[in-house]
């Protein structure tokens, strides 16, 4: 049975990159504001469990050629390797730290490498989520 | 870094290193590359033989954790260096045996990776002057010992084997743990040059005893004692250079080493002396008794092994009597024992790795161990011969060879303990000479077994028809070198003595002043006295009995079968599968309804328990905030969405009505103003509905289950006490008042971690360490989901070709 879903697939266009959008903002405006990478990451997986949806595996895999398992090991090891990361700089297990830049074009920003962390808690979660989701959906 | 920790992490660096670089390497060049380690490792330790002689020590500590008092301390004495000694110089030995020994098809990388393994982790244990650190790499040395017995895992003898030695080594370790905690709770440290040092403070505790027999079950479980001994031939199944390295020349002598480093600890009680002498003298017995009736050559060495270990065990237990008298010049005498037990320590390692290194020959180049189908190899293997021969008489204490040393040092060590009165030696002492007299009578037998039923006699045809002929020269250049240790270290023994026997007999006796006085001078020959005629009765009964041999092998039929220690341990084993099988599958029977229930039982146990005991319940409504009409409103909605869940006939509308209350509860975070909690819960919900969307079509249609009145009202009560609990818990959290608030951190969080938003902060800062293990978690979760659909589904492939 052939499901007519032009309707769906118009409004995704559009939707996915909002929500992608979104999902980015999300991640960066933690720490500060609402947001981080939790929250990101489950967004971010969101619109890309999305675009499965409503188009087949193949089309999408052609223009997003991730393995996710790899996604979520590549998280994993980002968060634990920044954590591991402090012990070289003579800090404690999983210690941060932050500075302000003054970028030529952005002006000042605050850095942190919590964002690593973050990142890494993003992936996993991102990688994760279309993991469990892919898997179940191609199980016959 | 001191050269004491890089001796240590070398083995550990090049193990891993190997898998790195092995497929860049030809097969044949990597046991050459390996065998530069314990190569330049021993010649880097026989540096320290001049210093350690003259009385100096190593001691460097490193902090690890400070807090626990579990330091990384080196240490090397007298006693480590024997050891260390042993374990690269027999293992360098064993290396370049083993390059020729295993063929090129094995996969050698492995091998070698978990042979360096093991050397890091001995070393490690030698070395090491911090329990903790001794007890990890003393477990390490019993998984290393598994991975090389299981080397060729294709076998089920193999694996059997592993898993034996590992569960009873371990099982030891474990004991010897406690028996470690024990030691710190009493003397507040893990040194053990500490403990030594005080130990006038511990040895009167009550904690004194237990501690002293769980730390001999640690020693005795590795160092194959009786009646742990039984993991040993079963070990057997490991490739022969790692049966001559770890089997016989430096794992089971862990035990020996934890007997002597503890010696100055506990050798002063008469439990210790007892146990140590007495298990080390059956042990004696046992595996001299046992091996004249195997026919595998590899048994025979094994529990000669066995025997051979027991033997060093009990002189060291007639050594600790000198540590109860003290020192005086009257007292010296006794520690001669521990002297003769060092001694032997390293005249079994030459003679026993030579011969496990012929054994390996042997299979190598005929095919069979079994002395039953081996005969007359002397004309084929002339130089295998040599090496058997020498091996064998060292082995059965006859000159020219160390072996006769040091057993007669033996027989006179159980021959002047008897002159002492103390510890109840005048009752039962006459038993140590008597038993150590025919243990060694059965030894002379097995080791004219081993030469004569492999090398004399008729050869059996059906070895020509393989034309076998003399092992390659790199075979018998390791069992060579050590033959010329065993002929060497008879005619010049007390080099030996004073430069590495000596230093150590200081690390076991630290109290005794004169260290030259406990170090005897070595002779061959000391006039016709009670060891000579001692070992003149072993030469001619042992030849006795073995020409009678058939006729006595009866008495081996008299213990019935299933009261051996092996069937012993075989029903333990399967007793404790099965019950542990039938317990987990009562409890997981798959059932979810069930997992549920233990879930909440468990929690409305814990927490509501928690409640009634520390009585936290205190709720005080003037504190709370005033509910306003829309808040009621949304709990009305929850209300009514839980309780129309209870009647839902299919699946969709249950899902839905499930959203309803995720909804209905991001919409309280939005007014009770949280954000990120809001987002998050909304997102949540959104994935959770697609996903279930997702597995729609493989869950099956909802019934009504049949279920008992009782059960739904078991079901019900539960679900209430969950609720009650739950929200009981609500209301008291305000004004609970038995901690400090630690929301003062949150407020600062600006300060402390950076960040403005309290919740991330927490997330990423204060509890990073949750967040970073959660994220762990579900990517195993994932994996997890992923192999359980993908195993199932390539398993139904395999079904339908």
């Amino acid at each position: 049975m052939k499901i007519n879903d032009v309707i769906l697939r118009t409004v995704v266009k559009g939707v996915v990159f909002i929500i992608l959008t979104l999902g980015i903002y999300l991640f960066f405006s933690g720490h500060n504001a609402p947001g981080g990478g939790f929250i990101g990451g489950l967004v971010l997986g969101s619109g890309i469990v999305l675009l499965y949806i409503t188009y087949d595996l193949e089309t999408v895999h052609k223009k997003m050629p991730f393995d996710f398992k790899q996604v979520a090991g590549l998280g994993v090891l980002l968060a634990t390797g920044s954590a591991i990361g402090s012990l070289f700089f003579d800090a404690p297990f999983l210690s941060q730290t932050d500075l302000y830049y003054t970028f030529p074009i952005l002006g000042e920003k605050h850095l942190t490498t919590v964002t690593i962390f973050e990142a890494g808690v993003a992936l996993t979660v991102i990688g994760t989520l279309v993991t469990i989701i892919l898997s179940i959906s191609e199980d016959e | 870094m001191t050269i004491e920790l890089a001796i240590i992490l070398t083995p550990f660096i090049m193990a891993g290193l190997i898998p790195l670089v092995y497929r860049r390497l030809q097969k044949r060049v990597i046991g050459w590359v390996v065998l530069v380690i314990p190569v330049s490792l021993f010649l880097i330790l026989t540096t320290y033989i001049p210093r350690i002689e003259k009385g100096e020590t190593f001691a460097h500590t490193y902090e690890w954790i400070p807090s626990f008092n579990i330091n990384f301390t080196t240490y090397i004495d007298g006693l480590s260096l024997i050891f260390s000694l042993l374990i690269t110089g027999v293992g360098s030995l064993v290396l370049l045996y083993s390059i020729f020994y295993l063929s090129m098809k094995e996969s050698l990388h492995h091998f070698y990776c978990y042979l360096l393994l093991f050397m890091g982790a001995m070393l490690g244990v030698v070395f090491s002057d911090n329990l903790m650190i001794l007890y990890a790499f003393w477990e390490l040395t019993s998984v290393s010992s598994f991975l090389l017995i299981a080397f060729w895992h294709h076998r089920k003898a193999s694996r059997a084997g592993a898993r034996k030695s590992m569960t009873i080594t371990v099982s030891g370790g474990l004991a010897m743990l406690v028996g470690f905690l024990m030691l710190y709770t009493m003397s507040g440290t893990f040194s053990i040059r500490e403990i030594v040092t005080n130990i006038h403070q511990i040895s009167e505790q009550a904690l004194f005893i237990p501690a002293l027999l769980l730390i001999l079950a640690g020693a005795f479980t590795k160092s194959a004692q009786f009646p742990f001994h039984i993991w040993l031939p079963d070990a057997m199944e490991a490739p022969t250079p790692v049966s001559a390295y770890l089997h016989s020349a430096t794992m089971v002598k862990a035990g020996i080493y934890l007997v002597a480093r503890f010696t100055p600890v506990f050798g002063g009680e008469i439990v210790w002396f007892w146990v140590v002498t007495g298990v080390g003298l059956m042990t004696l017995f046992w595996g001299a008794f046992n091996a004249v009736r195997q026919h595998d050559l590899k048994a025979i060495l094994a529990f000669s092994t066995v025997s051979q270990l027991g033997l060093i065990m009990s002189l060291l237990g007639l050594g600790s009597v000198a540590v109860y008298l003290g020192y005086s010049t009257s007292t010296v005498i006794y520690t001669q024992a521990t002297f003769a037990a060092l001694f032997h320590l390293v005249n079994h390692s030459t003679f026993k790795g030579a011969l496990f290194m012929m054994v390996g020959i042997v299979d190598h180049e005929i095919g069979t161990r079994d002395i039953r189908r081996l005969g007359g190899l002397m004309s084929i293997l002339p130089f295998t011969f040599t090496i058997a021969l020498i091996g064998c008489f060292s082995m059965a204490g006859l000159p020219p060879f160390n072996g006769f040393l040091s057993k007669e040092m033996f027989f006179t060590a159980t021959v002047s303990i008897l002159e002492l009165d103390v510890f109840s030696i005048e009752k039962i002492g006459i038993v140590i000479p008597i038993v150590a007299w025919v243990a060694s009578i059965f030894t002379f037998v097995y080791c004219v077994i081993i030469v004569s039923k492999t090398f004399l006699g008729e050869i059996k045809p059906d070895i020509l028809e393989k034309s076998p002929h003399e092992a390659p020269i790199g075979m018998l250049i390791s069992p060579f070198i050590l033959i010329g240790f065993v002929i060497s270290i008879f005619f010049f023994p007390n080099i030996l003595g004073h430069y590495i026997l000596r230093p150590a007999m200081a690390s076991v006796y630290p109290t005794f002043l004169s260290v030259d006085k406990m170090t005897p001078h070595i002779y061959a020959w000391h006039g016709f006295n009670i060891e000579l005629y001692m070992t003149i009765g072993v030469i001619l009964l042992g030849l006795i009995l073995y020409r009678f041999l058939k006729s006595w092998m009866k008495i081996y039929r008299i213990f019935p079968q299933q009261m051996t220690l092996n069937s012993i341990y075989e029903r333990v084993i399967t007793s404790s599968e099965n019950l542990s099988e039938s317990v987990t599958k009562r409890y997981m029977n798959g059932n979810l309804m069930h997992y549920f229930i233990y879930i909440y039982v468990i929690f409305v146990g814990i927490v509501a328990g928690t409640f009634v005991i520390l009585e936290a319940f205190a709720w005080n409504p003037s504190a709370d905030a005033p509910v306003e009409n829309y808040e009621l409103l949304l709990v009305f909605v929850m209300i009514f969405a839980s309780v129309a869940l209870l009647f839902a006939k299919s699946r969709i509308t249950a899902v839905l009505l499930n959203g309803v209350l995720g909804y209905v509860i991001a919409f309280f975070f939005v007014i009770f103003r949280a954000p990120d909690l809001a987002l998050t819960q909304l997102v949540v919900e959104s994935v959770t509905t697609a996903l279930y969307l997702i597995c729609f079509k493989y869950l099956a249609e909802l019934k009504p289950e049949p279920s008992s009145i009782r059960l739904k009202v078991s079901n019900g009560l539960i679900s209430v006490l969950v609720g009650a609990t739950v929200t009981l818990i609500g209301l008291a959290v305000i004004n609970y008042e038995k901690f400090k608030s630690i929301s003062i951190y949150f407020e600062d969080s600006y300060n402390l971690a950076g960040g403005k938003n309290i919740v991330n902060t927490i997330l990423g800062d204060f509890r990073a360490f949750d967040t970073m293990l959660e994220v762990v978690v579900l990517f195993i979760a994932g994996l997890g989901v992923y192999t359980l659909i993908k195993l199932k589904s390539a398993r139904k492939g395999d079904s339908d070709t």
